[in-house]
């Protein structure tokens, strides 16, 4: 491990570019926060090179005390690696999308996605519970502005509703928070994950925070503002939203419900894996009938956000892991998704589905992207979408069948609803003359969507350099939990063996096993 | 490097290649590439299988890479090599490559040429993955890569909206399955703890009294393992319940048809039983079901194949019920003779497809059967390989000598359903008799309607288009059908006379690129039979462990009566009887029929109203829910309660709280005279 803050560096470069950003011309602007992104991506790997796999759980750890025990305190486990790995491999994806389909304040718009950068990095890098509860709270603010004056018509109300849910669940968890530092003496987030608190004040407290995180996943039926943030948002800001910050939630559970509450958590067992089962059903079906593509996706995403709350409190390693990759494959594939859309949005300004068709014929080649990402979605094995389908489910079978039974379902109406929006899009005649006059990819377009279909590809083949870093703290929470893990429901018992096969028959001749 | 990396992972780099070149280079590359990858493959894969048939092979697993590691649950990526494995790669490779091979003449004239060569060899390569995994997991990748070209394929004319919606409906009817197949991993996993398809049938046997809650049930551990995993390959097999996406499949091209609906990708599940079946075995309502829905199937589809006009729709019909066969012989334990009838079924149906595909391509994409007739004279080759075809299928042969290749893979099925001797059995031996009657009777009814009787072209939109074509433009073949073909009516009647029944068309026999495979494959629908018949059937070392053989089983076989030797003969006989006069001497007698058995006629020509049922059902409650969730849920319920509501609350609150600052002297005294008199009331009562 280096001596170097890294993690710090990490915050600082996207900070100061944010900043320089303001002050910028359109153009500059654009180039200094690509070269701020790439820098910060060039970081993370270095960050996942560095991080010793089986070393220490708490790497490249910075301590700093501010004021009455709150402290400039950070750190990273696998987990959190893999979650900061995603947004720096995200953000210039997201700076490249919007190179050209934003043309009005570049620099504030530049500055808020860099802003919000540092404070996802600090989300998933912080050690101290206040100092997580402000960048947890604050990376609402770019965001909230990046839709209310960058997005499409009705943005000041999607604006609005994503501000209003979102805050309502905070406050009960800062409460929660306060509480938990005064009784514990502490608000190193290491130390309250060792702490045991009493089991009727963990209750209260794993609803408190589970208020905050159920909206920022969000799991059913708190989703709502979701659709309309998406369908308002720029590209960038969706691909974001859904790559990054309903990341939030998920690691709000893995980092704080399920280790500091775990009795709590096995006794919500049922409340998350009904909601779950509940979302992917539901959402599904909602998303076959919608007539909006980012609509669409957006209720797509509620569905496969479900699948990670299930994973997660299956409170085994296979639910765990799948509900990792699940968040690390949907980040990647629902981005990729959005700025799919946001090719096509960029030349025909809707996002209508009835508006296209035939696209396969114009542009073959973003057919190919877009189909490959569509199985991804759908989680054809081969792409990362199946490995964590397959695991998180496994783990829930492991506790549930019926859970395991209804969530499974989801892959027949994800096919539905995927398939559905993609022969009208691409297969069939083409339905306007402006969708039959569309250029195919443009190189910027190539540069966006390749990496991503090659991680998605990877971590679909071979995901093990996604996973081993995460191994040793997923093993190491399945030990906490093991205490209060819910017993499965399948209750194997091994029998008495039959001695035959069941299509034995009678052995007429005695010299049976040779020739006749 | 071992062969049979080479087998597996050529197709794909052809497919890459090709897919990835695409129009940038002339056709001639795609196809260059993806058909020489193929006979690479096929060469390779025949010296495999031939050591096992000498005893000379033996069993190999060779690693290709680590995939996932997740606590105790742990599969990789490997190639295994057995018997059982080592059929599959004789079928999958030689019947890929000759549809490679037509295809060069099939799709001559198509301008998406390399992309559909990439599709073939894509899904060569997935099914090779299936054939070869030594884990369910890696089985379920090549199960759904299979799934992914068919979808591909058969959507591969995606101008047509049937088509989309065909390759839609093959996805997710498959995903169906695709569900049990998942859970009876996950519960595979479950109880023993691995993936891994050579530990699970290891401990299968010592498992066959455990028991399991499944779904609030306890349950045999062994029965729900089995049926959930059958679920899956009720889905990819197109078994009765899951079958209604395999007719809508034949949107696709016709050597697609032929690859992935015939020989290969629906036997699949065939494969699947057979491969686990020492884990079968052990759960005795598992294979009950499997022969039930197996007999079940195979008559279902006998009957709907009866009645069917498009050429192709009578042959998928008849891939269902051949399969129907399989199922249950693997049911009654006979899993030598299913993967043997899987192996004949192979080249005898790629044949009658392909046949079929010479027989559309010489009629100019007419695919209604009755707008064919006496074009025997016109294809000779095509209807020297149909009539082949046809022989095979219907098990033409003579008992005690030998026959075409179905004569004793079919016979060998009936007669070993009889000699289980449970009832199950028998039920499945009668049902099978009776569906040999309807297949010999539905595959000369074919025959006969394009072969022979009189030409009844005129009539045919296609034809007529052709005829028109070729007075004004000599004679340019259009490309095949990316415009919609023509809706037909339901009861055409046969044209008055002769010459004018051709319309002044003239078909022509095919191309040798397309004849070639034809002649290879009736060789093997001739000799597939009884060249491998002692192998499949007696010889358990052949199998060297890889299923499980039933040795007293296949004994029995030998010692039925020789009435139920000779019933598939009969029933052959019988069907061949029927159609001729159905077909050639009284051709009134269909319509007759028809009308005489109305109801039974219209459910059967309906395929039993499935495809109603499941719409009705399943599909538009599905979209009527979706619209009731979203607009009276999401918007109806949380929108307006949650976000909405406190939004209207602050509203109107504010509005109301407005009216109190009205600025008015009087009224702020009166409510402070209000509030002072309730302090001081509250102070004096305390």
């Amino acid at each position: 491990m280096t001596g170097y803050p890294l993690l710090s560096l990490l915050m600082l470069v996207p900070l100061v570019a944010g900043l320089a950003c303001l002050f910028l011309q359109a153009a500059a602007a654009r180039q200094l926060a690509l070269g701020a992104t790439l820098v910060n991506l060039a970081g993370g790997v270095l960050l996942w090179r560095l991080y010793e796999v089986g070393g220490p759980q708490w790497q490249f750890q910075e301590y700093a005390p501010l004021f009455s025990g709150f402290a400039w305190a950070l750190g990273i486990d696998g987990i959190a690696l893999m979650l900061i790995l995603l947004s720096v491999f995200l953000m210039p994806l997201c700076i490249l999308a919007s190179w050209r389909a934003i043309d009005t304040r570049v620099g504030e718009y530049m500055a808020a996605f860099l802003f919000m950068e540092t404070l996802m990095i600090g989300v998933f890098a912080a050690q101290d519970l206040i100092l997580f509860y402000v960048f947890f709270e604050a990376g609402l603010i770019p965001m909230y502005l990046i839709i209310g004056i960058w997005g499409g018509d009705n943005r000041i109300y999607a604006s609005y509703k994503f501000f209003l849910y979102t805050l309502l669940g905070s406050v009960l968890m800062l409460i929660a928070m306060l509480w938990m530092i005064t009784t514990a003496g502490t608000s190193y987030i290491p130390d309250l994950m060792q702490t045991d608190f009493p089991a009727g004040a963990q209750t209260w407290l794993w609803l408190a925070f589970f208020a905050s995180f159920a909206v920022k996943m969000p799991m059913w039926p708190v989703h709502t503002w979701l659709p309309d943030a998406h369908v308002q948002a720029p590209t960038a800001g969706s691909v974001i939203l859904a790559g990054v910050l309903l990341k939030m939630g998920g690691y709000g559970f893995i980092r704080f419900s399920l280790p500091m509450f775990p009795e709590a958590s096995a006794q919500f067992t049922w409340l998350i894996l009904g909601l779950s089962m509940a979302a992917v059903v539901i959402t599904s079906l909602i998303a076959l009938v919608q007539e909006d593509m980012k609509k669409l996706i957006a209720y797509s995403s509620v569905a496969h956000m479900a699948i990670v709350t299930a994973g997660l409190f299956a409170f085994n390693v296979q639910g765990l892991e799948g509900a990792m990759i699940m968040m690390l494959s949907h980040g990647l594939v629902s981005g990729a998704l959005f700025l799919c859309v946001g090719v096509i949005y960029d030349r025909l300004h809707t996002r209508e589905i009835a508006r296209y068709g035939g696209l396969a014929d114009t542009m073959p080649r973003y057919a190919v992207f877009f189909l490959f990402f569509t199985m991804a979605a759908i989680g054809l094995p081969g792409t990362s979408g199946f490995v964590a389908e397959f695991l998180s489910l496994a783990g829930v079978y492991q506790i549930s069948s019926w859970a395991a039974l209804v969530l499974t379902t989801g892959i027949i109406l994800g096919a539905g609803y995927m398939l559905y929006l993609y022969a009208r899009i691409a297969y069939g005649g083409h339905r306007t003359p402006e969708a039959a006059r569309m250029p195919d990819l443009t190189a910027r377009e190539w540069t966006l969507l390749t990496p991503i279909a090659a991680a998605v590809l990877w971590m679909g083949v071979y995901p093990e350099p996604f996973l081993a870093p995460m191994r040793n703290d997923i093993a190491a929470l399945e030990a906490r939990l093991a205490r209060a893990a819910p017993a499965g429901d399948a209750l194997p018992v091994i029998g008495e063996p039959r001695e035959l096969p069941a299509n034995a028959i009678a052995h007429r001749a005695a010299t049976g096993e040779g020739h006749h | 490097m071992q062969p049979i990396t080479i087998i597996v992972f050529l197709p794909l780099l052809a497919a890459l290649a090709a897919g990835i070149v695409n129009k940038a280079a002339p056709p001639v590359f795609a196809k260059a590439v993806t058909t020489g990858a193929l006979l690479v493959a096929c060469a390779l894969s025949w010296p495999i299988f031939l050591g096992f048939l000498t005893g000379e092979a033996s069993p190999a697993l060779v690693p290709v890479a680590p995939w996932v590691q997740s606590g105790t649950l742990v599969f990789d990526w490997a190639l295994r090599v057995d018997t059982l494995t080592a059929v599959m790669l004789v079928v999958i490779t030689s019947v890929s490559a000759l549809v490679h091979i037509y295809s060069w003449g099939y799709m001559a004239e198509d301008p998406d040429q390399p992309r559909f060569f990439a599709y073939l060899s894509l899904f060569t390569f997935a099914m090779l993955m299936l054939v070869t995994a030594d884990n369910l997991v890696q089985m379920f990748f090549g199960w759904e890569g299979v799934g992914l070209a068919s979808y591909l394929l058969i959507g591969f004319w995606y101008r047509k909206p049937s088509a989309n919606a065909a390759a839609i409906k093959a996805f997710v009817v498959n995903r169906v399955g695709d569900l049990g197949f998942m859970l009876g991993i996950f519960g595979t996993f479950l109880v023993f703890g691995t993936t891994s398809i050579g530990q699970i049938l290891d401990a299968a046997p010592a498992m066959s009294g455990a028991t399991i809650t499944f779904l609030g049930m306890r349950l045999q551990t062994m029965d729900v393992l089995c049926i959930l995993l059958f679920i899956g390959a009720m889905g990819k097999s197109a078994q009765l319940g899951l079958h209604t996406w395999l007719p809508d499949a034949m949107e696709g091209p016709t050597p697609v048809s032929a690859l992935i609906h015939a020989a290969t990708m629906v036997t699949a599940g065939v494969f699947m039983v057979c491969r686990l079946s020492p884990m079968f075995e052990t759960a005795p309502v598992a294979l009950a079901l499997v022969t039930f829905i197996g007999a079940a199937t195979c008559l279902f589809a006998a009957t709907v194949g009866t009645t069917q006009w498009d050429i192709k729709r009578v042959i998928a019909y008849s891939t269902c019920s051949q399969l129907g066969y399989m199922f249950f012989a693997a049911g009654v334990g006979a899993y030598g003779a299913a993967m043997f009838h899987l192996f004949t079924h192979a080249f005898f149906k790629a044949l009658l497809f392909l046949g079929a595909g010479s027989v559309i391509h010489a009629m100019h994409h007419e695919q209604d059967m009755r707008y064919y007739g006496a074009l025997r004279r016109d294809i000779p080759v095509t209807f020297w390989a149909m009539l082949i075809g046809t022989l095979a299928i219907t098990g033409v042969g003579i008992y005690g000598i030998g026959g075409f290749a179905g004569f004793h893979s079919k016979d060998a099925i009936l007669e070993v359903a009889f000699a289980r001797g449970s009832e199950m059995g028998r039920f499945a031996f009668w049902v099978g008799a009776f569906a040999a009657f309807l297949t010999s009777f539905y595959s000369w009814r074919l025959m006969f309607l394009t072969f022979f009787g009189r030409p009844r072209w005129a009539d045919s939109p296609h034809i007529a288009h052709a005829a028109h074509d070729d007075a004004h433009h000599g004679g340019a073949d259009n490309p095949p059908s990316q415009e919609d073909a023509q809706p037909k009516g339901p009861h055409a009647v046969p044209s008055p006379n002769y010459e004018a029944g051709t319309g002044g068309y003239h078909p022509h026999e095919s191309p040798a690129s397309m004849l070639l495979p034809l002649g290879v494959l009736m060789v093997g629908a001739v000799a597939a039979g009884f060249v491998f018949s002692g192998a499949f059937l007696d010889r358990e070392e052949f199998w060297g462990g890889s299923i499980f053989y039933n040795a007293p089983l296949m004994h029995a076989m030998h010692e039925v009566p020789l009435l139920v030797k000779l019933a598939a003969t009969i029933a052959m006989l019988a069907g061949l009887a029927l159609a001729w006069q159905a077909y050639l001497r009284d051709t009134r007698l269909p319509g007759q029929a028809a009308e005489q058995l109305g109801p039974i006629y219209r459910f059967v020509y309906r395929k039993w109203y499935f495809d109603e049922i499941y719409n009705a059902v399943f599909v538009r409650p599905a979209f009527w829910l979706g619209r009731l969730f979203w607009r009276r849920g999401d918007v109806g319920l949380v929108d307006r309660f949650g976000p909405d509501g406190a939004a209207w609350v602050v509203r109107r609150g504010s509005r109301a709280v407005r009216h109190l600052q009205n600025g008015q002297l009087a009224n702020y005294a009166f409510v402070m005279l209000l509030g002072v008199v309730a302090a001081v009331s509250w102070v004096l009562v305390r």
